[in-house]
């Protein structure tokens, strides 16, 4: 029995900013005093501040700390965990109040949030099944196959009002009632873990906290539809979701929770992975399971629907990881429970992962509902550097943004699709004046011209041509009539692509033409940007009646675009120029100014 | 694994270990001295102590914790004990024996062992 649990994340993000040294520092300063056997040090996955990592959480006590470097390590130890004397200087100052701790639960960052899918994560050590299975993990296997009846599965998934989380909202229980009803020698459960929306990444936290609940969740779909076998499509880029999807694959099949025969119930089912080499087309569902069968990943026509003709030409579902991730907790706690939470048409809680211009990067969970304004501003602290929100961009290259005046929409699938942005996986990136619009479009093109996969006209030509022309304008040299070509394009190109990828690839012109058309004016009748964006309709100019002649701009161009002689008014040569802004930035007499 | 008695037997073993990591501000709070004082004069056994008895009897909601100097230092180890809604209590002069005793007789069966308390050195 240990008296004290030292958490260190364990995630992608915290990884990165070196929380694995951390945590071997930890064990050997631990070691070194003898108090191995007192206190425990377990990595976790992520716990959603990604903004505040590495982070380090000590119970029982609850205290929090934020950006602890190795060098941090041994007086947390020497103090904290010998002594009891918190090291306040680390502690995340919105956990505490004067010389009192506050509870993570209750600071503005946590205490909107509703964990479902991301209850274990940042909690349990995802590489051991024993801490899994202490949070009541497989229980809700163990109920399905030896109490309830596929019909009995399914129905409590369809009442729970469970949709779709990988964008589509398409209603969980109807798929799963499909494929069920279509006889076959052999079905298939698969995962679309390849999320693939810049700036998103709710699905890999999912996978690297909490990888059992998706096995779980599994192995329940399969016994609701008849399958015996399932597979992750896991992108190679999450390396170490895989080794922990491995991890946790070998530790159920020895527990025989995978494998055959589960619980006694006559009841197989085993699971694979599959990698997946970072094509955006592959979170398509057809281009996914054609990948799997170790095709080149490409789309195909529906119908066949995949319930009735999909994984080698078998009955299959697929679903993503977070729809999984809600499975388990419907089951224990009943489809009434899961059904109380969000609006009329959207149940339970949604993930989104908050990036671009925000104070609190990370991950939250939110119940279906919760307006734009609540999200911002409560939950990630507003927009940094006393600027102004613009908008927030939902759904990644296949969504839209929504603008100001839309702050206070409570999101569901519905309403952000009648605003003209759509869920998406749940990337949320927040923009503020600084970001141009017409520059944001461009970005998502750039992108879309990029992964799509080449097979139908429509998207491989339409997205390049459609890139081209939002080029031509961020360049100063669009025209009225450019506008009205890419608009034309726009819907041409949404009525004809073959998938998902084509279809939406033109949402971020369409909804940025919506709500900023302003913007796309600028750049084409007044050959500006407003955001100061765009380079090439950027101008750096000195004011010789500001300018004290120091040099200072001078000695750091990078391209020696400056002249001047000292204590002279300084000139910008615009044909060298490289509008980098350095000079801009180090000028001390606020002489330089963009134009 | 073969049944749900066997998965419930994990989770029964785990579930300590796990219920332990949540913020829970409602349980009794028991509270070891460990600063310089409270190390030399035996601080630490008293914690394991404590710490493997509240295991041993299963007891829930309960959270043992260490903290600094409480300026007595002629008195430690102490232990100090806040229950909601109830007075804090001092034991003082603490060993791993009376620990124990504290754990049975106060922790779990709710009276206080008034001959080990602050009251009866000061006095």
């Amino acid at each position: 029995m240990y008296r004290s649990h030292v958490l260190v994340c364990g995630g992608t993000g915290c990884t990165s900013s070196g929380s694995l040294e951390i945590i071997d520092e930890m064990k050997k300063e631990i070691d070194s005093l003898g108090l191995t056997k007192e206190i425990a040090v377990i990595k976790t996955g992520c716990h959603g501040l990604c903004a505040l990592g590495p982070i380090i959480l000590v119970y029982p006590e609850g205290v929090f700390y934020s950006r602890v470097a190795v060098t941090d390590v041994k007086e947390i130890v020497n103090e904290h965990l010998l002594k009891g004397r918190i090291v306040k200087r680390l502690v995340y100052d919105e956990t505490i109040e004067g010389d009192k701790l506050k509870p993570l639960t209750e600071t503005d960052f946590y205490k909107r949030q509703h964990r479902i899918v991301l209850r274990n994560c940042g909690v349990i050590n995802p590489e051991v099944i024993e801490e899994y299975i202490g949070t009541g993990g497989y229980e809700a296997l163990g109920k399905v196959v030896t109490e309830m009846t596929p019909e009995d599965v399914i129905q409590v998934i369809s009442d729970s009002g469970l949709r779709g989380r990988g964008g589509g909202g398409f209603p969980t229980g109807l798929k799963w009632k499909l494929a069920a009803g279509n006889d076959a020698d052999q079905k298939y459960v698969c995962c679309n873990a390849d999320e693939g929306d810049p700036g998103a990444f709710m699905d890999r936290s999912v996978l690297e906290g909490d990888p059992h609940v998706l096995l779980e969740a599994m192995a329940i779909a399969g016994y609701a539809i008849g399958a015996s076998q399932g597979y992750i499509y896991v992108r190679a880029e999450y390396p170490i979701a895989i080794e922990r999807l491995e991890i946790a694959i070998d530790q159920a099949r020895e527990y025989g929770l995978l494998g055959k025969d589960i619980f006694g119930s006559g009841f197989d089912f085993d699971l694979g992975l599959r990698l997946g080499a970072g094509a955006f087309v592959c979170g398509e569902e057809t281009a996914l399971m054609t990948s799997i069968e170790g095709n080149r990943g490409e789309p195909r026509p529906r119908p066949p629907f995949p319930a009735e003709k999909g994984l080698f030409q078998k009955p299959t579902i697929l679903n993503n990881v977070e729809t999984y991730a809600n499975v388990p907790r419907i089951i224990l706690k009943g489809a009434e429970w899961f059904a109380s939470m969000g609006t009329e048409k959207a149940k339970g809680t949604k993930v989104f992962a908050l990036g671009g211009k925000i104070k609190n990067t990370g991950l939250v969970e939110i119940p279906m509902g919760t307006t734009l304004r609540e999200v911002i501003e409560d939950i990630g602290g507003g927009v940094p550097n006393g600027k102004k929100f613009k908008a927030a961009q939902t759904g990644g290259p296949s969504g839209g943004c929504i603008p100001f005046e839309h702050f206070d929409i409570p999101m569901d699938y519905d309403n952000l699709i009648s605003i003209g942005s759509m869920m998406g996986s749940g990337g949320l990136i927040v923009m503020d004046e600084d970001n141009c619009m017409v520059d944001i479009a461009k970005f998502f093109l750039q992108f879309t011209v990029d992964e799509s996969c080449g097979k139908c006209t429509p998207c491989r030509v339409g997205t390049k041509r459609m890139y081209e022309i939002l080029d031509k304008i961020t360049k100063g040299q669009g025209t009225i009539e450019d506008l009205d070509k890419l608009e034309a394009l726009c819907y041409y190109i949404k009525d004809n692509s073959l998938c998902g990828l084509g279809q939406t690839a033109p949402n971020p012109v369409l909804s940025t033409l919506r709500y900023f058309r302003d913007e796309y004016m600028a750049h084409i009748v007044d050959k500006r940007c407003p955001a100061g964006v765009c380079k090439d309709l950027l101008q750096f100019v000195i004011d010789p009646e500001k300018c004290v002649g120091c040099t200072l701009c001078a000695r750091n161009c990078p391209v020696s675009a400056i002249t001047g002689a000292v204590k002279e008014a300084h000139v910008i040569d615009q044909d060298k120029c490289v509008k980098c802004g350095v000079c801009y930035e180090k000028c001390k007499f606020n002489a330089i100014s963009k134009k | 694994m073969k049944s749900l008695e066997e998965l419930k037997a994990i989770r029964e073993k785990m579930q300590g270990q796990i219920g332990f990591r949540s913020d829970s501000s409602t349980g009794t709070r028991v509270i070891v001295g460990m600063a310089t004082c409270g190390i030399a004069s035996g601080a630490r056994p008293v914690l394991t102590t404590l710490v493997e008895e509240v295991a041993k009897k299963k007891l829930e909601n309960i959270q043992i914790t260490q903290t600094g100097c409480i300026g007595l230092c002629q008195f430690e180890p102490i232990v100090e004990i806040l229950e909601p809604g109830k007075e804090k209590v001092t034991y003082v002069k603490m060993n791993s024996e009376k620990a124990k005793e504290v754990v049975e007789r106060h922790l779990v069966r709710g009276q206080v062992i008034s001959e080990y308390t602050i009251e009866k050195y000061i006095k």
